[in-house]
């Protein structure tokens, strides 16, 4: 596979189809006082040979990433029922498990798979959730994940973030000039890396489109910053901004048909949005500081972006109008000399950023509705903030032993993870929508 | 011109590495002394020189930008943490190449705009084009054409020194001045 990598052809803007390695491995740091505990017993199997993939194993995996879950070790499974007339539930309140989950999977003639799942309360006696749900080979670990998103909004009332995915770049080579920069996607645990983009020159600030298929990043290919969108599905990519001087940090609006951008061919950097469509530009800084890293809030109608308009960077939020911007930039920050790089969450109530505090950089919190900045990492060069989909975690760039890895946290900071990389950096991660 | 031969510059070393080619101007009318013929060795090479005049860049031609000894061999001015202040020495550097660039318009540089590793990517890639800005803004000062200067940055994505200390984040926070074509 490393070889075909070596075409300069193949390298700009390539979809890898076919199995990937898994590359990514995910460990938990530390889990939530007081998670759920649940059982997942082994799926039910009507076919030959062994089952292509261990659903729940996947389901465990993903549950207890979350933080908020603590599944019952395999080897304590007092029983295997995989369905719920078989569940005799005196059994497992007696272990203390609040749920249970059972499923089975069958091989269907055509080659398809069905499989058939259902979560039980085990205090009462009842059934959360149940369904029955058709897979393909390659979808089935797409398909546990699904499970899992199931299982998680039956029991926190909230939508789970399983069937989602990361984007992020990658860095091998040696200590001199032979640097290869990759764009990434995996699946959300890591699974099914793909590379997307590949290049000797510096790559940064993936972005994913709210459609899931799109992804705007800025490439040094052309010997300097320009800003590309490649469509996942097609391999294609299209340079959206090749001004003179800076062309950065891309951010697409919750719409899809707008990018958010930083551009410096009118003297120094400033905020612009451009209508996709037509590439209309729309400035909305104009200030002789530098203005960048804007981030869209979730109505589409404001950008929270890093300005060291005041002597040194922090955020501010502007007001996005049809031609320019409505009303002046607000300072948000004040906590420190060195606030930057803001990720909101979905609902709009969290800021995450990048904070400095004696000269280390950590992942940082406002929340807007009481002003407490919270700080939720420790190490010296955190960077890089991006939420889940549901707003449940946080993922950054963080390092272990002076190497690039991602790390999560939750927004109240009691789950973490850590996902380890075989070789080389990895560094500015970006969690997908929900769409695909 | 790679980055190892850019630092070997910079260093001033006078031991030249492979690849970087010293090519020495012979002045005419240069009075050289014959050695005396010694039997067994090879007659030792005519010693090569130059001298250099500080304030005088105007007047070097572009051989001299090939020569580690000359006062045009320092391309490289650093910054402090956050900063796009050009000191002292740096001023010293930029004057050089300045008056040299006045003095030929048929040249062209590009300052490429560097940060070290701490700070986000983006501003750091918005810091290296301002510590760019303000080197070329200095140069235009001195009558340097600004067609002749082009500003790139790579923000903190091309280090020259890879460790994780004061040492290295100095030696990051730079901007180089690069010569086409030299």
């Amino acid at each position: 596979m490393k070889r075909r990598f070596l075409i300069p052809l193949l390298a700009l803007g390539l979809l890898l189809a076919g199995p990937a390695r898994a590359v990514l491995t995910i460990e938990i740091t530390q889990g939530v006082e007081g998670a759920s505990p649940i059982a997942i017993v082994p799926f039910g199997w009507e076919g030959q040979g062994a089952p292509p993939e261990a659903m729940h194993e996947i389901v465990a995996a993903d549950l207890q990433r979350s933080g908020f879950f603590a599944p019952l070790p395999e080897a304590d499974l007092i029983a295997r029922p995989v369905d719920p007339r078989q569940v005799n539930f005196a059994n497992w309140r007696a272990l203390n498990v609040d749920h249970l989950l059972v499923g089975r999977m069958a091989a269907l003639p055509d080659g398809t798979f069905q499989v058939q799942f259902q979560l039980l309360d085990v205090l009462k006696g009842t059934q959360l959730a149940g369904y029955s749900i058709r897979s393909r080979l390659p979808d089935l670990r797409r398909t546990a994940h699904q499970i899992s998103d199931i299982v998680y909004k039956a029991i926190t009332g909230r939508p789970g973030a399983f069937d989602t995915r990361i984007a992020y770049v990658t860095v091998t080579g040696d200590r001199k000039q032979q640097k290869t920069f990759r764009l990434a996607v995996a699946d959300a645990d890591g699974h099914n890396e793909r590379i997307v983009y590949e290049s000797s020159r510096p790559l940064m600030s993936p972005d994913w489109a709210p459609d899931g298929k799109r992804l705007a990043y800025v490439s040094f290919r052309n010997g300097r910053s320009e800003i590309y969108i490649q469509n996942l599905l097609t391999g294609q990519a299209e340079r959206v901004a090749g001004f003179p001087g800076l062309n950065s940090a891309p951010a697409f609006a919750p719409d899809g048909r707008r990018l958010a951008l930083t551009l410096s061919k009118d003297g120094n950097p400033e905020i612009y949005v451009m209508e996709l469509q037509t590439r209309r530009l729309i400035r909305i800084t104009r200030n002789f500081a530098i203005d960048t890293e804007p981030a869209w809030t979730p109505d589409g109608k404001a950008l929270v972006f890093t300005s060291d308009r005041g002597g040194s960077p922090q955020l501010y939020e502007v007001a996005v109008g049809a031609g320019g911007p409505a009303g002046r930039p607000q300072r948000l920050t004040f906590d420190g000399n060195y606030n930057a790089r803001a990720a909101v969450s979905p609902d709009g109530r969290h800021i995450a950023m990048v904070h400095r505090e004696e000269g280390r950089f950590r992942i940082a919190v406002l929340d807007r509705k009481t002003g407490r900045l919270r700080i939720l990492t420790d190490n010296r060069l955190d960077e890089s903030p991006s939420f889940a989909p549901n707003g449940s975690m946080i993922i950054y760039a963080t390092e272990d032993n002076y190497r690039g890895v991602l790390a999560a946290v939750s927004v109240d900071g009691r789950a973490r993870q850590r996902f380890r990389l075989q070789t080389g950096d990895v560094r500015e991660p970006c969690w997908s929508p929900f769409k695909r | 011109m790679g980055t190892l031969t850019r630092i070997i510059l910079v260093a001033g070393l006078l031991a030249l590495a492979g690849g970087c080619k010293f090519a020495p101007v012979k002045k005419s009318g240069e009075a050289i002394e014959p050695p005396p013929p010694v039997a067994e060795q090879p007659a030792p090479e005519a010693p090569q020189e130059k001298r250099y005049v500080i304030g005088e860049e105007a007047s070097l031609d572009v051989s001299a930008l090939s020569d580690p000894a000359s006062p045009l061999a320092k391309r490289v001015i650093y910054f402090e943490l956050d900063s796009s202040q050009v000191d002292e020495e740096g001023r010293d550097i930029i004057g050089r190449h300045a008056r040299f660039l006045a003095a030929h318009p048929e040249l062209s540089i590009v300052l490429e705009g560097h940060a070290d590793e701490r700070g986000t990517r983006e501003y750091n890639l918005a810091l290296g084009e301002r510590r760019a800005k303000a080197v070329r803004q200095l140069m235009v000062l001195q009558g340097v054409d600004p067609k002749q200067i082009q500003v790139i940055s790579f923000g903190e994505e091309r280090p020259v020194a890879l460790d994780h200390n004061e040492a290295a984040w100095r030696l990051n926070r730079r901007v180089e001045i690069l010569y086409s074509g030299y």
